[in-house]
């Protein structure tokens, strides 16, 4: 057989593009589910890592139910039904204006405590960066971070993901004694303040591009939990009731 | 019968010496970043820590060897005009293939992968024994030449990786070495050399490593 005929050059390419076409969209196809899975997994992972709750991929969904106790998403300040929030992307939703989002947003509850679990989206310097943010029922002060990344530069940019940099986060304001929202300023070191953190030297790029990430995804919540806090409210009704005895 | 008589009477031991030396080679004279100077582009991106760059090594094991397997079992089928874009599409499926199976199976690992697997494409050191070795020999040789090769690639990218991580980070496979006690900020002398980070470090790293093992095989020096 002569390998180098026209017909047969021709004949061999179809052959191969066809049968490589099925090996791989048959691997692709059955092994998907698998793979959903374990994004699915991962997620829960990560907003329970958001409030200071570490567990593994295997037990995530189990503990995940404990701990959350409501999901829900906001547009425009208000509660939006018949979408579910986990299902919602935030690769989609983050370009539109703050105001417009589908904005998830997870309520924990944990040691009796309810926390506000903010999911971030944002853009690093070689791909997209994302996080889940959690707030004390005061919907001011960080009480976990969480951030992960498609392709920043391993050792530099890389390293939001380790403790080393989301341990800074709690303890943090992310609004004013005033109540105005300022969000949190990623500093070339020497982070001062309660609305401040270092960030990676080296990896400055990535590190503004998480206090961009915060600032523009707090937008859709911040008017939004002002108005539905329960607890602060509370706590005003308690001082307002202090003030009265007076 | 004739026929088969011959084709044993060729065949060597699985291990025997020309084959155990197409293993042994690619480790040292002819190592494929040191000597022939190929994938020298993934040795610069993912050597910042050892972590990465033994997971690159590991998946490019894997492609090398199969590949040049498939490679080496098509090679009297292959048109001669397009074995380029054959050998394209071998690795690119199979770095699709082993991504996907990752992604299902084991996927921390893949997670680390993924940004690599462009790289593992481009990887001029696969294509290059491919092209040089699997279309002319058996599928057997094929494999210990693409596991020899991969191995030669493997070290050298661990060693490299080694020294960045330790001098760069102070760590290695993400455990701190350097004791905390002993950094500026901590009260003490030392501090982590930044530069080791950035990709022209590894490349004088490669120098270095290309000159200490010159310096102890001689038959690797040029003439000139």
């Amino acid at each position: 057989m002569d390998v180098n005929k026209n017909s047969y050059t021709f004949s061999f390419a179809a052959i191969m593009v066809v049968v490589v076409a099925a090996i791989l969209s048959f691997a692709a196809t059955s092994l998907k589910p698998m793979q959903d899975n374990n994004i699915r997994l991962e997620k829960m992972q990560n907003i329970l890592s958001s409030i200071n709750v570490e567990v593994s991929r295997d037990e995530a969904e189990g503990i995940y139910t404990d701990y959350v106790k409501k999901e829900m998403v906001i547009s425009n300040s208000k509660e939006v039904s018949g979408i579910a929030a986990f299902d919602v992307e935030l690769s989609k939703e983050v370009v539109k204006d703050p105001m417009e989002r589908n904005a998830p947003l997870y309520v924990a509850e944990k040691e009796g405590s309810t926390y506000y679990i903010i999911p971030l989206r944002g853009k690093g310097l070689w791909g997209p960066i994302w996080g889940y943010i959690s707030l004390e029922s005061n919907i001011s002060t960080v009480y976990g971070a969480t951030f992960d990344h498609k392709a920043e530069t391993p050792g530099l940019g890389a390293e939001i993901k380790t403790p080393a940099f989301t341990d800074l986060f709690p303890g943090k304001e992310i609004l004013e004694s005033d109540r105005s929202f300022t969000g949190i300023k990623v500093m070339k070191g020497n982070a001062t303040g309660e609305h401040q953190v270092n960030g990676i030297s080296g990896g400055t790029i990535t590190s503004v591009g998480v206090e961009d990430m915060i600032t523009d995804c707090m937008k859709s919540y911040i008017p939004y939990l002002k108005a539905n806090n329960v607890a602060v409210n509370l706590s005003e009704i308690e001082n307002l009731v202090a003030n009265l005895e007076h | 019968m004739a026929e088969v008589k011959e084709v044993k009477k060729e065949r060597e031991p699985l291990f025997g010496k020309k084959n155990r030396l197409l293993i042994t080679d690619p480790l040292n004279d002819s190592n494929p970043i040191t000597v022939q100077v190929l994938g020298i582009c993934s040795a610069l991106a993912i050597t910042v820590k050892l972590y990465p760059a033994l997971v690159m090594s590991i998946s490019v094991l894997f492609v090398l060897g199969a590949g040049n397997v498939v490679i080496s079992l098509m090679r009297n089928l292959i048109p001669n005009r397009i074995r380029i874009i054959v050998q394209l599409v071998v690795v690119a499926s199979l770095v699709i293939l082993v991504d996907q199976v990752l992604k299902a199976f084991v996927y921390d690992v893949s997670k680390e992968l993924s940004v690599f697997v462009g790289l593992i494409i481009t990887n001029c050191i696969i294509m290059g024994r491919f092209e040089a070795f699997a279309l002319g020999n058996t599928p057997w040789k094929s494999f210990l030449d693409g596991v020899g090769n991969a191995f030669g690639y493997a070290w050298i990218l661990l060693a490299v990786a080694f020294f960045r991580e330790l001098l760069g980070s102070g760590q290695l496979f993400g455990y701190q070495i350097i004791p905390e006690s002993w950094y500026l900020s901590e009260g003490g002398f030392y501090s982590n050399n930044g530069m080791m980070l950035l990709p022209p470090m590894a490349l004088i790293t490669v120098g270095i490593i290309i000159w200490v093992q010159r310096a102890k095989n001689t038959k690797l020096i040029e003439e000139n």
